[in-house]
């Protein structure tokens, strides 16, 4: 089936979120959208998908002029999507999850059957009851055709994300979709879980399903797409081949050349200013996150925390916050013994926190701009004197570092949730370094954000670092801790498996990353240099 | 992870760039639209204002045709109505419209007493006499009623800021109204120093009961409604037992469950002479909503309400003490609608029976709601709903409609505030839209 936009165009008010827009995928082929975020993807998609009436331009499929009113029509056309944030009750199971909506009453009608059981299940489906023997069928052979892997019988909200995810495309399979849209489908996957849909996506491909595929990460698209599309501002700013290079791509998305990989000199590490030793956390059911780890972070170095996410990164942040209690070790800071601060105390003693979930943790939403980049200052002169606040001193403040930290905002009065995410994080970054501080702890510092972005994010994490500051990144992307490390340390089960220089091969991080140890375990930047250990360790690291 | 990217999300400021030459062009900032126009938007899109005016329109129309066709010289007008349809129309909307012209010339302004007041033969004597006071009789009554409804709107209308929902402030009003009232009849104090020490005694008492849900939310979770709602009955029940006794506070020589009078110099004191039963305590009330005003919006204390009222994790992280300021904003919550109690003893009952504690609970959740949690919008639907209570008896006596007619009203201007969409469909108003981007959103968000 070849699906093809024409003219385009949405808007929102007076904003135009989408602009004359021309797009043509031909069946058989994944065909990237690529932009930043706010460029228009998500817009372009929910019209497709029937969510969005556009303001004027046609949707044809095979030549012929359609028009949805609802995703019911553009699911009865072929056009099936999986959302970035997936559509699926959590207490029910795959098979009840991919009916809903279609289901089928009464029994399976078999050939030779005889006339009474056909009686029977004709006033089965007239009494409403369910045919749960057909879609677990039904989901059993597309799993098994396109190597899904999913049990009909699980309930959805046992499974890991990367199944979920495959649990949608199934919902959009089993209702004959040609054309498949993914939205941002990698935001939430491991690395691992990520090559897994890039398979199913070949097998979808193979099998005549056009895949759209929406992204704003290069690596990625280059990888997956046959065409690629690059959207910006709301309009097409041209079409590319996989051949093209990451930093055509870059530039082409953000309308200007970017530095994708921030440049940096040699660290010059000075003395211990972070010690960790022995740390141990576990959360209310008891189960240890965090177990025994002990790190130092020095003076003017970046230590990259590297790891599949979920094996105990937030819960060591949130520890390192006084977030969530300690059950045995120490942290301290210069050698203070912070262990059992409350986190008001530790944001005192010169710890900036940019934290994972910058909506859930760093933000409140509701509020200004401006009340936002005081959020744990506000309290102290000049933005307060006795428990009165200085309104005029917190809009100074809000006007400087929204200049300096270019925060693109309509006012600093705007309430914060209506950015951008890079906007926001400008905003947590800008309040974080605003005030004094000898650690920066950030967790995953570049999630969700456009390329742009991520570049300034990175910009201004190196530069904490050449001013002296101790910088702990956490993140799940080896790409950023690549760009920003100057010494790894892996984390497996809560445990560090080793610690390496930047220079070491990816494939070494991922060993470690999937728990494989040290013949002579040592923490410390010495044992960084001692020479890869052998294949020893447990295999298969988690989904 | 709700990092999802709203379909609405303007492009222009997620791009670094500035060089666009497709770019759509943003809301210029400077860009001034006249008042009118902003009138006209706000209007025709609905804002919360906009939203609770018309509800109270809307409310009003309801009780109306309530009103009206309840009444048996309507009904029997209208099975008349093919004879005499003018009769049958006519007859609806005096019946109507009467109950609240009475409302308001008891609530408001009756043009009668000024009639009155000008057929006196001097204005001492009008003034001796009590006519002028006649006049102003009616807001008089209505800024006595609104009293309790504004303090104990503001002890449900300050922890709703801080994402609590106070449900206890019947129990409150009852531990302000005993403490205000034990320290009016069993001390004696000198004039001023006797109203204040009562006043306090009322906030620390209504502090009290409120700290008992903060300190068990803080320590143990437990939520704040089921334990402020029990602690309403553990009051009412607690007031009964203190009332039952000589021993304790009933009155000697009686069987009543009520307390001794207290003392004078602990009443409130009128604010123009004894003809009109307004006091200080309207003033009180009036301080009160200003200190909350200001606690909110000027203070590091009203800063970590807020905050944790939007987003507990947030604060969480910034190093705000969450549980410490459940505690105290239930705290400072109970102390006003302690407050409550102690005015409505000192300012116009001065004695505590059993039923002093009246619907003044759970008229304030409505206060505080009509009033959209702010402190302004409290004391502006305090004194509406205390207008409606102070009408209300002259309603009944000059058109014989029920005072219930009020709890009508009340009844529906919550209901339409509370279901704002309800009043979008009725006046057709654009605005809440947005329902298409709920669908892009999962369970996972």
């Amino acid at each position: 089936m070849e699906l093809e936009l024409k003219g385009i165009t949405k808007r929102f008010g007076s904003l135009l979120a989408n602009h004359q827009i021309d797009l043509t995928v031909a069946p058989g082929q994944v065909h990237a959208l690529l932009g930043e975020n706010g460029a228009g993807k998500s817009t372009l998609m929910n019209v497709l998908y029937g969510l969005l009436q556009p303001d004027e331009g046609e949707i044809l499929i095979n030549g012929q002029a359609v028009s949805f009113a609802s995703p019911r029509d553009a699911i009865a056309a072929g056009i099936g999507m999986v959302h970035q944030h997936f559509m699926l009750v959590p207490v029910f199971t795959v098979a009840e999850n991919v009916t809903l909506g279609i289901e089928e009453t009464g029994l399976a009608e078999r050939d030779g059957a005889p006339s009474y059981l056909r009686f029977l299940a004709g006033a089965l489906k007239l009494a409403g009851v369910l045919d749960r023997r057909r879609t677990r069928r039904d989901v059993r052979e597309l799993s098994r055709r396109y190597g899904l892997d999913i049990d009909p019988d699980v309930m959805v909200e046992n499974l890991p994300v990367g199944i979920q995810q495959r649990v949608e495309i199934v919902k959009a399979l089993v209702r004959n979709a040609k054309v498949l849209i993914l939205d941002e489908p990698t935001a939430v996957l491991t690395p691992a879980e990520t090559e897994d849909l890039f398979r199913i996506i070949r097998q979808l491909k193979d099998g005549g399903t056009s895949i759209v595929f929406i992204s704003h990460k290069l690596r990625e698209v280059q990888a997956i797409a046959d065409t690629i599309t690059v959207l910006r501002r709301g309009a097409v700013a041209g079409d590319k081949p996989p051949t093209a290079t990451e930093d055509e791509l870059a530039a082409m998305m953000v309308g200007r050349n970017v530095q994708l990989r921030v440049s940096k000199t040699e660290a010059k590490p000075g003395p211990a200013v972070l010690d960790v030793d022995g740390l141990t956390v576990a959360d209310e059911t008891g189960r240890v996150w965090v177990n025994e780890m002990s790190f130092q972070v020095r003076a003017g170095e970046i230590l990259g925390v590297a790891g599949v996410q979920g094996n105990g990164q937030t819960e060591l942040c949130e520890a390192l916050m006084g977030l969530r209690p300690t059950i045995a070790g120490t942290v301290s800071l210069n050698g203070r013994d912070l262990t059992r601060a409350t986190p008001a105390q530790r944001l005192r003693a010169g710890v900036s926190y940019v934290p994972e979930d910058r909506q859930e943790d760093g933000l409140i939403g509701a509020f200004s701009v401006a009340d936002n980049m005081v959020l744990d200052q506000y309290k102290q002169p000049p933005f307060a004197s006795g428990i009165r606040l200085n309104l005029d001193a917190i809009a100074a403040n809000a006007a400087t570092r929204v200049k300096e930290f270019d925060v693109r905002t309509t006012s600093a009065q705007t309430p914060v949730g209506t950015l951008s995410g890079g906007n926001q994080q400008k905003v947590i970054l800008a309040r974080e370094l605003g005030h004094e501080h000898k650690v920066l702890i950030a967790s995953q510092p570049t999630r969700g954000l456009d390329v742009g972005s991520i570049e300034f994010v990175h910009r201004r994490i190196v530069e904490q670092r050449d001013r002296g500051v101790a910088v702990l990144i956490v993140s799940a992307e080896l790409d950023e801790i690549y760009a920003l490390a100057d010494r790894i340390a892996v984390m497996y089960e809560g445990r560090i498996t080793g610690f390496r220089p930047p220079t070491v091969p990816a494939e070494e991080l991922g060993r470690l990353m999937a728990g494989g140890t040290e013949e002579a375990p040592g923490p410390g930047p010495e044992a960084a240099t001692t020479e890869a250990a052998p294949e020893a360790g447990i295999p298969g690291a988690s989904q | 992870m709700s990092a999802h990217e709203p379909a609405a999300d303007p492009p222009p400021a997620a791009s670094p760039a500035g060089t666009a030459t497709t770019a759509p062009k943003p809301e210029e900032p400077g860009e001034r639209r006249s008042f009118g126009q902003l009138l006209r938007q706000s209007v025709t899109e609905g804002n919360s204002f906009t939203v609770t005016v018309l509800a109270i329109f809307a409310a009003l129309v309801v009780g109306g045709l309530i009103n009206a066709f309840t009444n048996t010289t309507v009904l029997h007008a209208w099975s008349n109505l093919f004879s005499d349809p003018g009769h049958a129309f006519g007859q609806a909307w005096d019946t109507a419209t009467g109950a609240y012209v009475a409302l308001f010339e008891g609530s408001v302004f009756n043009p009668h007493t000024v009639a009155a007041l000008f057929q006196q033969a001097s204005i001492s004597a009008a003034v001796h006499d009590g006519y002028l006071s006649a006049v102003f009789g009616p807001l008089s009554e209505t800024c006595v009623q609104a009293t309790p409804l504004i303090l104990a709107g503001l002890a449900v209308a300050l922890p709703y800021q801080a994402g609590l929902f106070n449900i206890g402030g019947q129990g409150q009003f009852i531990g302000g109204a005993i403490v205000a009232t034990f320290l009016g009849y069993a001390v004696s104090l000198p004039p001023v120093i006797h109203v204040i020490v009562c006043v306090l005694g009322g906030f620390v008492g209504g502090a009290a009961i409120g700290w008992i849900p903060g300190e068990l939310k803080a320590r143990t979770g437990a939520h704040e409604v089921i334990v402020t709602i029990m602690l309403n009955y553990i009051m009412a029940y607690f007031l009964s037992y203190l009332l039952a006794y000589h021993y304790l506070m009933q009155a000697p020589g009686t069987v009543n469950p009520i307390t001794r009078a207290i003392a004078g110099n602990a009443h409130l004191p009128q604010l123009f002479g004894s003809h009109l039963r307004i006091n200080a305590g309207f003033l009180l009330a009036l301080a009160c909503a200003l200190a909350v005003w200001w606690l909110l919006s000027r203070t590091t204390v009203g800063f970590e309400f807020r905050a944790i009222g939007k987003n507990p994790n947030a604060s969480r992280v910034a190093g705000i003490n969450v549980e410490r300021n459940w505690v105290l904003v239930m705290l400072i919550a109970g102390g006003l609608a302690g407050l409550a109690g102690a005015a409505v003893i000192q300012g116009t009952d001065f004695t505590l029976n059993d039923q002093s504690f009246g619907t003044y609970g759970i008229d304030a959740i409505t206060v505080a709601l009509l009033g959209l949690g702010r402190p302004l919008g409290v004391v502006l639907a305090g004194l509406l709903f205390g207008a409606l209570h102070a009408g209300a008896p002259l309603m009944q006596a000059a058109t014989s409609t029920p005072v219930d007619m009020v709890e009508v009203l009340q009844a529906v201007v919550v209901l339409m505030v509370a279901a704002p969409p309800l009043v979008r469909a009725i006046f057709r108003l654009r605005g809440g839209g947005g329902s298409l981007l709920v669908l892009a959103k999962g369970w996972n968000g």
